[in-house]
């Protein structure tokens, strides 16, 4: 397939992987000053600062892709809930510290396989920016997997906590292996992982760090989704509210 | 006169961390010809979201408008990813004595305050993206180290 027929399916990719790392950092970033200690707020806030520098190089290519003058803070600022692409897992509110830790070490256990496989990209643009991220993920998900472990075989109140926090964001995880039109003619194009090995990567981490915690897979459904469509939780507007509010009060401001 | 673009580039200081050049760090990746038959000084991130990217962007641009290189522009390179590798020997004696562990493979650093090897880590992330939180068992005092990337 020409480059140009694949134009619209990379520029769908790099959306909902760049309005992942958008939300997420977002997210993380509500914790600076608020951590339980300044070690984990560094942490946090550091991770935050990571997924901001993705979002930056994955929705300026989107835009670059689409073609209609949209820049990444354009994207970021200037679109309404629907047309956010973020995987559902993102947006969950942050919730106790135990999960903030659940949401974090989901994604990244996901995000460090995927940007793996995407960093051989035929696609340049995808593959650099795969390869520059993926370095730091490594860290993301060391970090979260530490504390899931810390938490799962801590006290009995931060062992609970961290079941809780596993249980919550479980149910969202399912949509990060779907496959559709989408994905399926980037896969064709060698473009986009198939979904199988990286669910296999993810369930092989996921499962060494619940043994290590002490910890059981959460038992519920894995099957809530509709991120990749526009269908979003009422907290993610609200984010948006707060993320948006002065780029949309004052479009034409200039640094 | 590129040659002097490049040379103007690496003496600007990092933003951060004042006591090492962009050239001591490896950010200045060299001399790109344009389509349009000037030259970019090449430069490429650090860390993905570092924040001082774009202030190490006006400084260069200050300098070499500064050197009267105006038509020399900038670009950023994301490939081949920046890695601590790239930081010269200069520049990681120039991080110790600023009190900063330069990255190493070893699994301890070496305490920039008093030269001991009996140091932990303390947070794997510190006061920037680049450094981690260290302490020495020698002398107590805390240090950040690069952090290999």
């Amino acid at each position: 397939m020409a480059t140009d027929d694949l134009r619209p399916a990379r520029m769908v990719q790099a959306m909902r992987l760049g309005d992942d790392s958008l939300i997420l950092g977002q997210r993380l970033s509500a914790w600076c000053g608020h951590a339980p200690t300044l070690e984990i707020d560094l942490a946090l806030a550091n991770i935050a600062l990571d997924l901001v520098g993705q979002a930056t190089l994955l929705l300026g290519y989107a835009g670059e892709l689409e073609g209609a003058g949209r820049n990444a803070d354009r994207l970021a600022f200037h679109r309404d809930v629907r047309d956010f692409r973020n995987c559902l897992l993102v947006e969950q509110p942050n919730g106790d510290f135990a999960r903030t830790i659940a949401r974090q070490f989901l994604f990244s256990a996901w995000q460090l396989p995927l940007f793996q496989a995407l960093a051989r990209s035929p696609d340049p643009r995808m593959a650099e920016i795969a390869a520059k991220a993926v370095k730091e993920v490594g860290y993301h998900v060391e970090f979260a997997g530490d504390w899931v472990v810390r938490l799962g075989d801590g006290t009995e109140d931060s062992r609970r906590r961290m079941a809780e926090g596993l249980a919550w964001c479980w149910r969202t995880t399912g949509e990060l292996f779907a496959a559709d039109g989408m994905q399926r003619t980037l896969a064709t194009a060698g473009e986009a992982p198939d979904p199988a090995p990286i669910r296999a990567a993810w369930d092989a981490r996921v499962d060494a760090v619940l043994s290590d915690a002490g910890l059981d897979r959460p038992a519920g459904t894995d099957a809530v989704r509709g991120g990749r469509d526009g269908l979003h939780g009422e907290h993610l507007g609200h984010l948006l509210a707060e993320m948006q509010v002065l780029p949309r009060t004052h479009p034409d401001a200039t640094w | 006169m590129t040659a002097d673009a490049l040379a103007v580039a690496g003496a600007v200081p990092d933003p951060e961390i004042p006591a090492v050049t962009l050239a001591d760090l490896g950010i200045v990746r060299g001399l790109r010809p344009r389509a349009d038959g000037g030259t970019d000084v090449a430069l490429t991130p650090t860390y993905t979201g570092c924040p001082a990217t774009l202030a190490i962007e006006l400084m260069v641009r200050r300098a070499l408008d500064d050197a009267g290189l105006r038509a020399v522009g900038i670009r950023t390179e994301l490939s081949p990813p920046w890695t601590t590798d790239w930081i010269t020997a200069e520049g990681h004696a120039k991080l110790h004595a600023y009190g900063i562990a330069p990255p190493g493979k070893a699994e301890t650093a070496t305490c920039p305050h008093c030269g001991s090897t009996d140091t932990a880590e303390v947070s794997r992330f510190g006061s920037t993206p680049c450094k981690a939180l260290w302490q020495c068992r020698a002398c107590a005092e805390p240090f950040d180290r690069f952090k290999c990337h």
